[in-house]
């Protein structure tokens, strides 16, 4: 089992509806987000080019983050999704630091708080909080070691890309182009 | 010719009176066929709702944790406005309920109008005061010398206050600055408006095509999802916009057209749709008149000629118009949502229906569909006294084809020096908070200062609040019942809003401060259930259903009752329009005046080191009224404005520096804004969203953050066809210093 998520950035409008889903669900404090939008413009006046994208955590395959924490809270759960035990963190930011993607933030309570995938919602058979809201259906989520999940039909239908993959960590966050 | 003026009028009381639960608009089904339905049980942990945030309406669950805190808000999945997505306004409507600025009790002013000193009361001494007043104003000047403004699902209890107490002096902005002129121009040339949620078939188009509408931005639910739909099917979409917009980025075509001359490029586009034979001719000659008229004006609009105007290429408007004709009749020329710019907006609106029935879209698959909705049965209530005097009586023979009322003429009856036929002494405001709504604020507060009453019911303190005499605090759409939404859309439906908490603080429900109201006007005849909850589960039954049940599914659909959303081939449709026709050539506007066919006037530029100030809606955010909103403001908390990295360039500005913005007569922003440098904006024009700058020190989070658009909109070109308000008529240059005054950090 290999969770992953494909973000369709022709879709993407950037409404951020993804980041306020999390931060209900979740109950993320306000000033804070698990989720975010990227917008990147192109060109010079009229010859543009945009792309929105959706970001959150990559679930990388290999985890800068889970190797230099220094306790062992961060740690791979089921299918790669990638988690801090909150009680096992002494919030000293290594992870944070070593993150390509500055997908954790140092949560008030004194833990790293990061995407999980919604793994508590999964584990009852539904997909996570953004998925679930995107107005414009642009996230794909499933298991790409199921040929039939809807993130392993819409990768082999699209083209598309990671983001900083030479950071080598192996991404599990896809954006179709 | 006051047969069709009265025909609109008609039509317009029947909406009116559609948001009041009664009455029916006469293209709409009574339909009662239930679908099949789930046996969903009663799930304790969620409440029925549907959206307050904007006038998308979508019908949702609010869930609560198992201590009984509302948790977070779900759309419900068989709800057509969302389909089981709330947007993110809706999704962090919470922060409504959680915002800790509310408006918390009644309270009545005790220094002089503006000076924002109030002391709390109680509901019954503030209901007391304003029954008083209203009585008197009633004496004194007659009861129509009262007016309503009003905007959301309270609208419909106080409207049908205001038509016991005798007055026809309901206004809602959403008319006369927003959508007023698409109505009647849809009106006058299809015999319907597009109603809303727009009737567009956006989900199964070809070709979408967007003046200035900037869908994904403004977040209208339902048509954010129909354009991914649409993307994802492959269809064709251009834009018509001077800023790069996300919609823009989406597009095969973008068209940076220079602003002001979008009638110029819809004329072009008819040259090229008619001369090449583009048109839908059998569509044309079966269900349009005056094409002929059409055929002969637009003779020398040609694609050269609009070049001139609109800088946009010959060619692009040639092929622009090509892909609309190869996707007819699946093709939808957008009629908008908020369009009143230039003051001839109705025009333009028309040349817009024009085009679509060319195309022949109007009621085919891919372009407008039929809509439906349920019909309610209405509650028998004693009749309304006829008001003496209208609100066109005001000024006689002003906006002759205005379709409701037109909030700015109110306003503008209010100054005595305006002249107005009867004078009007006391406003209501429910809703919609006036100062941002409203453009040239200096004359919305000179009409303040004349009234004998101004009373303003709202969730939070906004602007229009500091100026009132007494304030009633409502709550909020998750604490209370409102009417039954009934549509319309692709099916009939109904859904449910209920309490999911009780009403926090001293706050009440709409219905129920109307109706105290009522009770203290000796009108409570017209209020006959004392609890909102009594009426809709009689208003339930009579449709087969049941509040208990409604509580269960929160949204009913039903059937058609005929397979009638599209026209059926040759189908023999007769139009609400005079000839019974699509009418491309409008005897009727002729009759009155006005140019029979959509005409481009030249509107003013900037003078040199001004530019025109554009103003749109962010995703995040609903007018002003969202600003303060606890979620939605960790979203985007300020707005910026946008200068092309020329003009920066020139100006010695860069990303992120914040300025003030003057306009044309001398207006200079109350707060600083952020610069965002960017070649997403044209060189002659500037961009802000719309809502921000507040001046109003209780909404913290919100108070001076950005700059408020309708501060800098002082100069109004009024369309005089409908009087609907063109706003961007506005210059604007910056100021990088203030004195004594810093920028905002």
């Amino acid at each position: 089992m290999r969770y992953a998520m494909a973000v369709d950035t022709r879709k993407c409008v950037g409404c951020s509806d993804c980041v306020v889903a999390c931060q209900t669900e979740n109950n993320v404090p306000i000033g804070y987000c698990r989720d975010w939008i990227v917008e990147v413009t192109d060109g010079t006046y009229p010859q543009l080019e945009m792309e929105i994208r959706s970001e959150r955590c990559n679930q990388c395959v290999n985890a800068p983050c889970v190797r230099c924490c220094p306790t062992g809270a961060s740690h791979f759960a089921d299918g790669g999704i990638v988690l801090v035990t909150q009680t096992e963190c002494i919030g000293c930011g290594a992870c944070i630091a070593s993150c390509p993607y500055d997908a954790r933030y140092p949560h008030p309570d004194g833990y790293v708080d990061k995407c999980t995938f919604c793994i508590h919602r999964i584990k009852n058979g539904m997909k996570p909080a953004c998925v679930d809201v995107c107005p414009t259906k642009c996230l794909y989520f499933g298991d790409l070691d199921d040929p039939n999940s809807d993130v392993s039909v819409v990768l082999r239908k699209r083209k598309y890309k990671t983001l900083i993959p030479e950071a080598g960590t192996k991404p599990q966050l896809y954006f179709l182009i | 010719m006051t047969t069709r003026r009265n025909f609109i009028r008609i039509s317009a009381i029947g909406a009116g009176a559609l948001i009041a639960g009664a009455g029916s608009y006469k293209i709409l089904k009574t339909l009662s066929k239930p679908e099949e339905l789930k046996n969903l049980k009663l799930d304790l942990r969620r409440t029925a709702t549907y959206c307050e945030v904007c006038f998308w309406k979508c019908a949702g669950w609010v869930y609560k944790t198992s201590e009984g805190k509302i948790w977070k808000i779900i759309g419900n999945d068989e709800d057509q406005n969302c389909n089981g997505r709330l947007c993110p306004r809706g999704t962090g409507g919470l922060g409504m309920y959680y915002d800790e600025e509310r408006l918390k009790t009644p309270l009545i002013r005790v220094e002089e109008r503006g000076k924002q000193v109030f002391r709390q009361a109680t509901w019954d001494e503030a209901l007391e005061v304003i029954a008083g007043k209203m009585k008197e104003i009633s004496a004194k000047y007659g009861p129509e010398s009262m007016a309503l403004f009003s905007h959301g699902s309270g609208s419909a209890y106080y409207t049908t206050l205001f038509k016991a107490f005798g007055s026809g002096n309901i206004a809602e902005p959403s008319y006369a600055q927003c959508r007023g002129p698409r109505d009647d121009a849809f009106t006058l040339t299809f015999g319907e408006e597009v109603y809303s949620p727009e009737i567009t078939d956006i989900r199964d188009t070809k070709c979408l095509v967007l003046i200035g509408s900037h869908i994904g931005e403004n977040m209208h639910n339902g048509q954010v999802q129909e354009m991914s739909d649409a993307i994802d099917k492959g269809a064709v979409i251009i834009t018509v916009d001077p800023r790069f917009s996300t919609a823009a980025g989406k597009s095969k075509y973008w068209l940076p057209i220079k602003p002001a001359t979008d009638i110029a490029l819809l004329l072009a586009w008819i040259h090229e749709i008619i001369y090449n034979e583009y048109y839908d001719k059998k569509y044309v000659e079966k269900y349009c008149t005056g094409f002929d008229k059409l055929r002969e004006y637009v003779k020398d609009f040609t694609p050269e000629w609009a070049y001139g105007i609109t800088t946009i290429k010959p060619d692009q408007i040639s092929s622009t118009a090509k892909e609309m004709s190869d996707a007819a009749p699946a093709v939808i020329v957008h009629p908008g949502r908020h369009v009143t710019w230039y003051g001839d907006d109705t025009q333009r609106l028309r040349a817009v229906a024009i085009i679509n029935a060319l195309l022949g879209s109007w009621g085919r698959r891919g372009g407008f569909y039929r809509p439906a909705r349920f019909d309610l049965a209405p509650v028998k209530l004693p009749p309304f006294k006829a008001p003496a005097r209208e609100w066109s009586d005001l000024f006689p023979g002003k906006y002759p084809l205005a379709s409701l009322t037109v909030s700015n003429a109110i306003i503008d009856a209010t100054v005595p020096e305006n002249n107005p036929a009867y004078p009007v002494k006391g406003w209501l405001v429910n809703g919609t908070n006036l100062i941002s709504t409203i453009p040239n604020t200096p004359n919305t507060l000179k009409a303040i200062q004349n009234l004998d009453l101004l009373v303003a019911i709202d969730t939070m303190p906004m602007e229009i609040t500091g100026w009132a005499d007494v304030i009633l605090p409502e709550c909020t759409y998750l604490e209370r019942y409102d009417s039954l939404r009934t549509g319309p859309h692709r099916k009939p439906s109904i859904a449910l809003r209920m309490p999911a908490a009780e009403p926090m603080y001293d706050t009440k429900p709409g219905y129920q401060i109307a109706r105290e109201l009522a009770v203290k006007l000796g009108l409570q005849d017209y209020f006959p259930f004392e609890k909102q909850e009594d009426l809709l589960d009689w208003q339930l039954k009579q449709a087969g259903s049941s509040l208990e049940e409604m509580q269960r599914l929160g949204v009913k659909n039903f059937e058609r009752d005929a397979d009638d959303l599209y026209f059926a081939e040759d189908e023999e449709v007769e139009f609400y329009t005079d000839s019974k026709k699509i009418e491309l050539f409008s005897p009727y506007l002729e009759s009155l005046g006005f140019d029979p066919l959509p005409r481009y006037t030249q509107h003013p530029e900037p003078p040199e080191g001004y530019y025109r100030l554009i103003y749109g809606r962010a995703p995040m955010h609903t007018f002003s009224r969202t600003a303060n909103n606890p979620n939605l403001t960790d979203l985007m908390d300020e707005n910026s404005v946008w200068v092309n990295p020329k003009v920066a360039k020139e100006w010695g500005l860069i990303n992120g520096q914040y300025i003030w913005l003057k306009n044309q007569d001398d207006i200079v922003t109350d707060f600083s804004v952020k610069v965002r440098v960017t070649e997403r904006i044209r060189w002659d024009s500037v961009y802000i969203v719309h809502g921000f700058g507040h001046k109003q020190q209780q909404m913290k989070r919100c108070f001076g953050r950005g700059v408020s658009d309708t501060q800098m909109i002082t100069k109004v070109l009024v369309d005089p066809i409908m009087g609907g308000t063109g706003m961007r008529s506005n210059f604007v240059t910056f100021v990088t210093e203030k004195a004594g005054e810093e920028v905002a950090s």
